[in-house]
């Protein structure tokens, strides 16, 4: 790791001072990713400006229902939020599909939205990978491919992204809430992520030394169930195969209203839509789920290695959406 | 106003390798003074900025209860009670935990008073060689004082959490624990113990 100057914000502002005129400084949170990057040397930030002790703690029902994420907020204290808990099952669920006991007691709600890629090429600093250095080439693309993309791929970079939560966010169609020298941003986070061009090292549209405050995440429709489905290689900590958050109101044995995003499958949380179009005045069938997780996987492009996870998400879209009718979320 | 422990640490001889390459940037900008509370007592270092939590005990205050495992997260061996609450060490920036207090599994009891965690690990041989074991005992009391909080885990049925600590939820909501000897089903018993 190499040396770097280190400061404790003390306030929003002050975070926002510190880092402006730094092109080498980086926001400090939880550091359960950064402190791992900054020892593998993927990353040298020469100034950490740490904002985990700001007060962005807490999580607020606005008047209109909107529940705010503090930034700060932990991951594991989000989980067990009693209104997160009741009102948003898929995201307690998702959140508690992530990581460890340990390390959701630190990672932060706006670190985690952050959180880079577990891409092997990308933490091997022996490998060429454009979302390390662009224009070194992309390792995996014919290497191991395991746990890279089917959807929104490029010939420039195959990595996936690895949150849980964001999934979970995409769904709820959240708001992600940051501040600049300009003032206060809101971004939807279904347009947070970049796509995958020739510069996938910017993994967000967040300018330097822009600080996520909050996520906003609007009031899910009347009788809507949610949950979060998990395949993974062990049945616990480790990084989805593929992921799915699901939001169904049914009425009638009709689908009235269908909310779901794909985790483990791109570059970022993918919303399915043309999913939702398929299930939405269709009935509550199995074979209706069938087909509305086939049209949304129809766009799929695995790469030689990573055929299986086509069918294994659309089994696990199908099996989502069951259990929701069934009753389970 | 600090313990003498405190004092001798803070003027600790140069005697191996890692204090050598730390002298080098102890001063400016690149090292920081920070007070930690380790198991009751009050240390005040001045450490690199890149020192990690789990170096600052073991290398710095010669608190060697954690253990280094992988040194990435993956493992558990170098959880501790960082504030009330189970987390890896070897993550955390020492610098950024200036005022924190910190029980190692040292802290949690003593050799004629075991907690009752570290007890239950005894009666059910939850360990062979022992190296995860001060991770696991951290985790565990940390795990139990979650579940009472109302913590759901990812095999919860329900997310209100009105069922028991079963062997199901232990599993789960130990999984940040490895141990490499697979001592698992002894150390599942001993939790499970522990939380009657």
């Amino acid at each position: 790791m190499m040396p770097f100057e280190y400061h404790r914000a003390v306030s929003v502002t002050d975070a926002l001072t510190a880092v402006a005129d730094r092109p080498d400084a980086a926001f400090l949170a939880g550091g359960t990713n950064l402190v791992d990057h900054m020892k593998l040397g993927i990353v040298a930030p020469g100034l950490l400006v740490d904002v985990g002790h700001l007060p962005l703690t807490e999580v607020h029902v606005l008047s209109d229902g909107t529940v705010s994420v503090g930034a700060e907020v932990r991951n594991s204290d989000l989980a067990a939020h009693p209104v997160v808990r009741s009102t948003y099952p898929v995201l307690t669920r998702a959140l508690l599909s992530g990581a460890s006991g340990q390390l959701r007691n630190v990672a932060t709600t706006g670190g985690n939205l952050l959180q880079r890629t577990r891409c092997v090429y990308f933490q091997d600093l022996t490998t060429p990978c454009n979302k390390r250095t662009p224009g070194s080439g992309c390792s995996a693309i014919g290497g191991y491919t395991r746990y890279h993309a089917i959807l929104g791929a490029s010939e420039h970079c195959v990595a996936v992204h690895p949150s849980d939560m964001a999934v979970a966010m995409a769904a709820l169609d959240a708001v992600v809430v940051y501040l600049d020298a300009n003032g206060e941003h809101r971004q939807p986070l279904s347009t947070f992520y970049r796509p995958t061009d020739d510069r996938p090292d910017r993994d967000t549209v967040l300018p330097h030394g822009a600080l996520i405050t909050a996520v906003d995440i609007p009031p899910p429709p009347e009788h809507a169930r949610s949950t979060y489905r998990k395949v993974r290689d062990r049945a616990s900590y480790a990084f989805a195969l593929t992921s799915v958050a699901a939001e169904l109101v049914v009425a009638d044995g009709t689908v009235t209203g269908a909310r779901v995003a794909l985790g483990g499958v791109a570059h970022q949380p993918w919303r399915a839509r043309v999913a939702e179009r398929t299930l939405i005045g269709g009935p509550a069938t199995e074979d209706a789920f069938r087909a509305a997780a086939d049209a949304e996987l129809g766009l799929a492009r695995p790469l030689p290695g990573n055929e299986f996870k086509v069918e294994l998400t659309s089994r696990a879209v199908v099996a989502t959406l069951v259990s929701l009718v069934e009753g389970r979320q | 106003m600090f313990s003498s422990a405190a004092l001798k640490i803070t003027h600790r001889a140069i005697s191996n390798p890692m204090d050598i390459a730390d002298a080098q940037t102890m001063s400016g900008l690149h090292a920081t003074e920070i007070t930690v509370r380790v198991d009751g007592a009050e240390y005040r270092v001045r450490v690199d900025n890149r020192v990690t939590v789990l170096d600052l005990l073991r290398e710095h205050l010669g608190v060697t209860a954690p253990k280094k495992g992988c040194d990435h997260g993956q493992c558990g061996a170098c959880t501790v009670l960082l504030d009330g609450r189970r987390a890896t060490t070897c993550l955390a920036l020492a610098v950024a935990h200036d005022g924190a207090a910190i029980v190692t599994a040292t802290g949690l009891g003593a050799l004629d008073a075991l907690h009752p965690v570290a007890r239950a690990f005894l009666d059910h041989d939850g360990f062979q060689c022992g190296y995860c074991t001060p991770g696991q005992i951290c985790s565990a009391v940390g795990m139990l004082d979650e579940f009472k909080a109302g913590f759901p885990s990812h095999v919860s049925v329900d997310l209100d959490l009105s069922g028991e600590l079963d062997g199901t939820e232990i599993r789960e909501r130990m999984s940040g624990n490895l141990c490499r000897c697979a001592a698992y089903p002894n150390i599942v018993a001993a939790i499970e113990e522990a939380a009657r």
